[in-house]
């Protein structure tokens, strides 16, 4: 199920982040992004595989798998599994750094966040990692400027809510 | 916070979806419960089938609420619907409502919404235009957190028509000197590219400046989308080497300068953008000797400089040490490289251990004498727990094998091969086989080798490896007593593992007169405890067909070597009613051959005949002239199993040469005349003795491929 736009006439592929799946030790899913176009049969039984093969590993092994043609980077935090799938190209290390960011952004935002937090506020573990990756890649490093535009654009959901007056409609 | 009412009845104070103010709408029904509720209620579920329930429930007040048109509550319905989504439950009919909040003028419709349409579409849906619209307006908005939703929702899942239509939005937003709005529009712009790479050359323009940025979102999103262009575009990766200095100072800086909070992790300053620009340097610097010249000396610096302490830096050494092998740089700094993994393999942490194998894997090859010193270390990596780990360290080791450290290596690897997981096996069993073929110091200790592996690793090993095996064997011709002495006494003790039982049975067929004749070091068996064993394998419940096959065949061989004929004929005989059609067929073949060549049973004619069961030569082409009633073969050597036939009779005319030329320059011609007065169909046979680099080789042919006219 490689991308459908790979152009193979060049000597290295670009590569990023395929998608990242967040979820409890239970095998219940907490979040899902997806960076490739995928039928929602497809992305079900991926997870469904994945998920199976990351929670058989022992705490002993280490936190990168190959799966079909990817490489999986996991990171257990507290009860909830952190699961990217890579390309053959990228960096294994750094993507534990941004696993690692993603997690102190939730847990900036929400004070000391925990499962139930990403549970029942699961649109906003969404708004913030939109905020951070971007098509797979981080779009901004700096933590600051991350949570300050999640907080710029929590105001805005507070109401500007004008009702015409009926000699304006 | 701002409410502008002149109406008493419609008020409306909300934070989100999932705010804890209860509003009552002018619609007639309750209003829909609210996002947080929901998720408590649904947790409650003690069983599936309540939770079910519950869901589809739900889905129902939804789904009505939808069809009411309900602008109020949309949001937080397709909350609840995305959250339902997650559990697993269907959601396609909120597809649509997702379109219609990102077309609404509330943020918080816009930012459920576009997530809306980020989980629950992707580019195969046709609403390419419909949402082409909504996105190009949001991405000249005036609020620029709703042109970023914009931004990312294109960049995420934007189809290639939306990317089309929307490229020149995306290419003017790379171009603004908002650095909120640059940032995600490089990103996007890499999304686009990917989708439409035609599109790529409109982007060059805005490429000239993104370097100088002071931001490091943009700086960072800038060096992805340069990648990606150099990485698709040989002209592109040409035009960009010249940004190769301006990099180098990037680079240069964040390393040189002091704590930055904003930036800093572990004490180390933005290791994404450092890791990033080192990828990027790479694919500018590889096969470019000017550009591997300007970044050698700050690879160094990263080499050396960067704290190892943490996962972080190292994340960054890594990198450092995938770009110096990949570029043109000096030997000394490769070496550098090498040792950076050297370090990483004696590292505690496993995830270094492991970039650090497949590391050593990519460049074993290239810089082989490096990565040699390192061996032992590789080797004790073959007793790590962690599975990833100890398939890396093997593939490794056997990229390291050669002619010096063979023994110890297969010492090693053989131990290895013993006590791994079955997963393991097969490739190590190959690998042992493929090392051992390349570097065996003797002829006995590669027999010994292949025992070791057939003994404990018996039923691992490839299909394929049996006729391999076969073959040198075969080629072996002063081990021929040792083999055949060894294979038969391991026989003696398990026929369980097929590989072993098949190349034991095949060799006793070969070599069973020198089994009995007393040339081997131990005693000696007699005919009939060999023909017991063979037997044995026969109606063993662990042989499989195939090995029931070289089982017969191997006692139908002896027929020639042994005295005990009329035992053999015997067992022939039975097996011509056997169940199973090969083992069948191949007796009923071999009972006609004795009764055809009763008198000629020790003619070496019919040995070789006997001999035509397990390997062929493809016969290239074969021409037939009418006149002269003669067919010419061209043949070419590979190997395919055969059964007999024997209804016509030849006679073998001199070949046209006693040598085939090498490299395709010629062949050699035999002419055969047949003789088919039953004008049955030809078929034909042939077995080849020669010599090839001094070395006798043996190969059978078939052809089954004669024109008609030439029998009919």
């Amino acid at each position: 199920w490689r991308r459908n736009h790979r152009n193979t006439s060049c000597v290295i592929m670009s590569n990023n982040m395929q998608f990242m799946l967040l979820f409890s030790r239970q095998g219940k899913l907490r979040l899902q992004k997806w960076y490739v176009p995928l039928s929602d049969k497809e992305k079900k039984k991926i997870t469904r595989e994945l998920v199976q093969t990351v929670l058989a590993r022992k705490p002993k092994m280490c936190s990168f798998l190959e799966w079909r043609d990817l490489k999986i980077v996991y990171k257990r935090y507290a009860s909830l599994y952190f699961c990217c799938a890579i390309e053959d190209q990228d960096n294994e290390l750094i993507t534990l750094e941004i696993i690692h960011r993603y997690v102190e952004l939730l847990d900036k935002y929400f004070g000391s966040v925990c499962e139930l937090d990403i549970i029942f506020n699961f649109e906003k573990a969404y708004f913030i990692l939109d905020e951070f990756l971007l098509g797979g890649e981080a779009q901004e490093t700096s933590k600051k400027n991350v949570l300050k535009a999640i907080e710029q654009a929590d105001l805005l959901q507070e109401v500007r809510y004008v009702i015409k007056p009926p000699w304006e409609q | 916070m701002l409410i502008v009412c002149w109406s008493p009845v419609m008020v409306e104070v909300w934070n989100g979806p999932g705010d804890k103010k209860t509003v009552e709408g002018p619609s007639r029904m309750p209003a829909p419960i609210r996002l947080r509720e929901l998720i408590r209620t649904i947790r409650t579920a003690r069983t599936q089938a309540e939770e079910r329930e519950m869901i589809q429930k739900e889905c129902a007040a939804i789904r009505s609420s939808f069809r009411e048109e309900d602008n109020t509550y949309r949001c937080r319905n397709v909350a609840k619907l995305l959250y339902m989504h997650m559990l697993g439950y269907p959601a396609h009919f909120g597809q649509l409502e997702c379109l219609k909040l990102i077309a609404s003028q509330k943020f918080t419709d816009k930012r459920i919404g576009y997530l809306g349409a980020m989980l629950l579409l992707d580019e195969r849906q046709d609403v390419h235009l419909l949402m082409t619209n909504c996105i190009k307006n949001d991405l000249n908005h005036s609020t620029q957190y709703v042109q970023g939703l914009a931004l990312c929702t294109l960049g995420c899942m934007g189809s290639s028509e939306m990317c089309r239509d929307l490229a020149g939005e995306v290419e003017k937003l790379l171009k603004t000197s908002n650095s909120y709005l640059r940032k995600k529009a490089a990103l996007c712009a890499v999304h686009v590219i990917r989708k439409v790479p035609e599109l790529m050359e409109m982007f060059l323009p805005a490429t000239k400046n993104l370097l100088s940025e002071k931001n490091h979102g943009v700086l960072h999103t800038s060096v992805v989308l340069l990648t990606e262009m150099c990485e698709r575009s040989p002209d592109m990766l040409a035009h960009f080497r010249k940004l190769v200095p301006q990099l180098v100072r990037i680079l240069k800086n964040l390393i040189m300068s002091g704590y930055s909070p904003e930036h800093d992790v572990s004490g180390i300053s933005d290791p994404f953008l450092q890791v990033r620009i080192l990828r990027l340097l790479r694919i500018l610097g590889k096969g470019d000797d000017d550009s591997s010249e300007a970044m050698n000396d700050i690879l160094a610096q990263v080499a050396t400089n960067t704290e190892t302490s943490k996962n972080v830096g190292n994340a960054i050494l890594y990198e450092t040490v995938l770009t110096i092998m990949d570029i043109k740089s000096e030997s000394g700094l490769r070496v550098l490289a090498i040792n950076i993994l050297g370090r990483f393999l004696l590292n505690n942490d496993k995830n270094i251990r492991y970039v650090a194998l497949t590391s050593l894997l990519k460049t074993v090859q290239t810089d082989h004498n490096a990565v040699q010193r390192h061996r032992s270390t590789i080797v004790d990596c073959l007793k790590d727990l962690d599975v990833s780990i100890k398939r890396r360290a093997m593939e490794l080791s056997f990229a390291l094998v050669n002619g010096n450290n063979i023994r110890g290596m297969m010492k090693e690897l053989l131990y290895f091969l013993d006590s791994c997981d079955p997963e393991f096996k097969a490739d190590c069993a190959s690998g042992v086989f493929l090392a051992a073929e390349k570097y065996a110091p003797s002829k006995r200790w590669h027999i010994d080798t292949i025992m070791r592996v057939l003994t404990t690793a018996g039923s691992y090993v490839r299909d394929d490896s049996v006729p391999n095996l076969i073959q040198l064997i075969t080629n072996s011709v002063e081990m021929h007593a040792y083999t055949v002495q060894r294979l038969y006494k391991a026989l003696l003790d398990d026929i369980s593992q097929q590989p072993l039982v098949q190349v034991a049975s095949w060799c006793i067929g070969e070599y069973g007169d020198l089994l009995v004749s007393g040339q081997c070091e131990e005693e000696e068996p007699i005919q009939d405890e060999v023909l017991d064993v063979l037997e044995g394998l026969l109606v063993s419940n662990l042989s499989t067909p195939v090995t029931r096959g070289y089982a017969l065949t191997a006692i139908m061989k002896l027929s020639t070597r042994f005295t005990s004929v009329n035992r053999i004929k015997k067992v022939v005989s039975i097996y011509g009613s056997s169940i199973d059609v090969e083992l069948q067929q191949r007796a009923v073949e071999y009972n006609a051959l004795f009764k055809k060549y009763d008198h000629m049973s020790g003619d070496e004619w019919l040995r070789v005949t006997i001999d035509q069961l397990l390997s062929s030569v493809r016969i290239l082409s074969c021409s037939y002239d009418p006149n002269s009633s003669v067919v010419s073969l061209n043949f070419h050597l590979t190997r395919r199993p055969l059964s007999v036939c024997q209804t016509f009779q030849l006679q073998l005319l001199s070949p046209s040469s006693n040598v085939v030329p090498t490299l395709n320059q010629g062949t050699v011609t035999q002419v055969i005349r047949v003789l088919n007065p039953q004008k049955q169909q030809l078929r034909m046979r042939i077995k080849l003795t020669y010599t090839h680099k001094g070395s006798a080789v043996q190969d059978l042919a078939e052809v089954n491929n004669f024109p008609p006219q030439s029998w009919q």
